[in-house]
């Protein structure tokens, strides 16, 4: 096997004030599938071209943000194995029961050092992409929204940057892709698990556990025009696209869900191997880094998470 | 039925009807003075104290508006839907998150 250790972002599991705002953004304008719910009132909800039942949980809550974001390892030793890696860093760590999440194993929940909680697991039940795994059709029908193919990544703000870094790329085995650095300073770090551009990203921030967005893979450009029309038909915040980021190459729109929390979704960045350079975008020139065509910094892009 | 809204803060006014939330009211006529961030209860940089006036809310997420701040007319200006002239005070901020 090629990949290892660590193989994708599995869910986020994102706080929402109304399940019933929430649904139409996510389902109907959005386009992904419903697949479960739970009696904590937890709506379970995937991409089309995901295998795992879902990607993205939906908690009720009297506040908006993040509960926690899990990447799926390859095996049950693995689980172990990162456990203890976590522990040996000096976390605390603790065993979710299978089941908790409905169709999910044993999960290792932990909080990283810039302050955000996150968990492991090797099982998901799979239900499949709709399409057959014989003679497969190249998608399926009656998809709806802007169609995302896969929940991609999340960046975070937090503090603690270079405890944290460390944690990811030394604990968690995460490789360094982009960066933005400002003389010796980190103030950015794109990082994978993968070959992607980013399986998460991080900002140098004063506040500790902040979710900047939760990020969805379109096929096309042409898909990322399309959800700016649907945003503006569904009259959706937009804050900022479409345009091109500098940093991973993506092209991109960004707006926001009815609790506030940001989403992007994206087409056709770029991508890495082990033994990829990594490649540093300087601070005197991180108004190209983020937004490559305009180059000018958006104010709410900067500040607003939640 | 649009109403007159007032920031106390900058002298800003501009009319916002009682279907609009009082961000969008001062965004769609080009105003400034509240800012703008995710327009759904959820950053809290729209933050405001209404001095006087009534209206409706949508929810506001509780790490930027207590029950007691609710209670007394501190709310999130773009979960506020006006049912008369209102004058508001200022409290929300675009904070500088990135640090160096």
């Amino acid at each position: 096997m090629a990949m290892t250790g660590i193989l994708r972002p599995g869910h986020v599991q994102l706080r929402v004030l109304d399940m019933e705002e929430s649904l139409k953004h996510y389902v109907e304008d959005m386009g992904l599938i419903e697949t479960d719910r739970d009696d904590q009132g937890r709506v379970y909800l995937k991409c089309w071209d995901e295998q795992d039942k879902y990607s993205v949980v939906l908690e009720p809550s009297d506040r908006s943000g993040m509960d926690h974001m899990a990447f799926k390892v390859a095996t049950e030793q693995d689980l172990w194995r990162y456990e203890s890696n976590v522990k040996n860093f000096g976390i605390e760590t603790k065993r979710i029961p299978a089941g908790e999440l409905n169709g999910c194993g044993e999960r290792v929940r932990f909080v990283a050092p810039a302050g955000h909680t996150f968990e492991l697991f090797a099982e998901k039940e799979q239900v499949g992409n709709g399409i057959s795994t014989t003679n497969p059709a190249p998608w399926p029908r009656g998809l709806k929204g802007m169609e995302p193919i896969r929940f991609d990544h999340c960046l975070f703000y937090g503090n603690n940057f270079e405890e944290n870094f460390k944690f990811f790329t030394e604990a968690l085995e995460f490789q360094l892709t982009e960066q933005i650095v400002d003389g010796e300073l980190q103030l950015a770090a794109f990082l994978t698990c993968s070959t992607k551009a980013h399986d998460i990203a991080f900002i140098r921030s004063e506040e500790a556990g902040q979710l900047h967005h939760a990020s969805f893979l379109l096929g096309s450009w042409e898909g990322v025009l399309k959800a700016g029309d649907i945003i503006s038909m569904e009259d959706i915040p937009l804050e900022t696209g479409p345009t091109r980021h500098g940093l991973t190459r993506g092209q991109t729109i960004y707006f926001f869900d009815p609790s506030g929390n940001r989403n992007e979704v994206f087409a056709e960045d770029s991508y890495v191997y082990p033994d990829s350079p990594v490649l540093t975008w300087t601070a005197d020139n991180v108004g190209q880094a983020i937004f490559y065509h305009s180059r000018q910094l958006v104010d709410s892009f900067m500040s607003v998470t939640t | 039925m649009a109403f007159q809204i007032t920031i106390e803060d900058t002298g800003e006014q501009f009319a916002c009807s009682e279907t609009k939330h009082v961000l969008a009211g001062m965004q769609k006529l080009g105003k400034k003075g509240i800012p703008v961030g995710c327009r759904s209860g959820g950053c809290g940089v729209c933050k405001v104290q209404v001095l006087s006036g009534e209206y409706t809310s949508k929810k506001m997420s509780r790490d930027h508006v207590s029950a007691e701040e609710e209670s007394e007319g501190v709310v999130l200006a773009c979960r506020v839907f006006p049912t008369s002239d209102i004058t508001l005070s200022v409290i929300g901020h675009l904070r500088k998150a990135v640090t160096r």
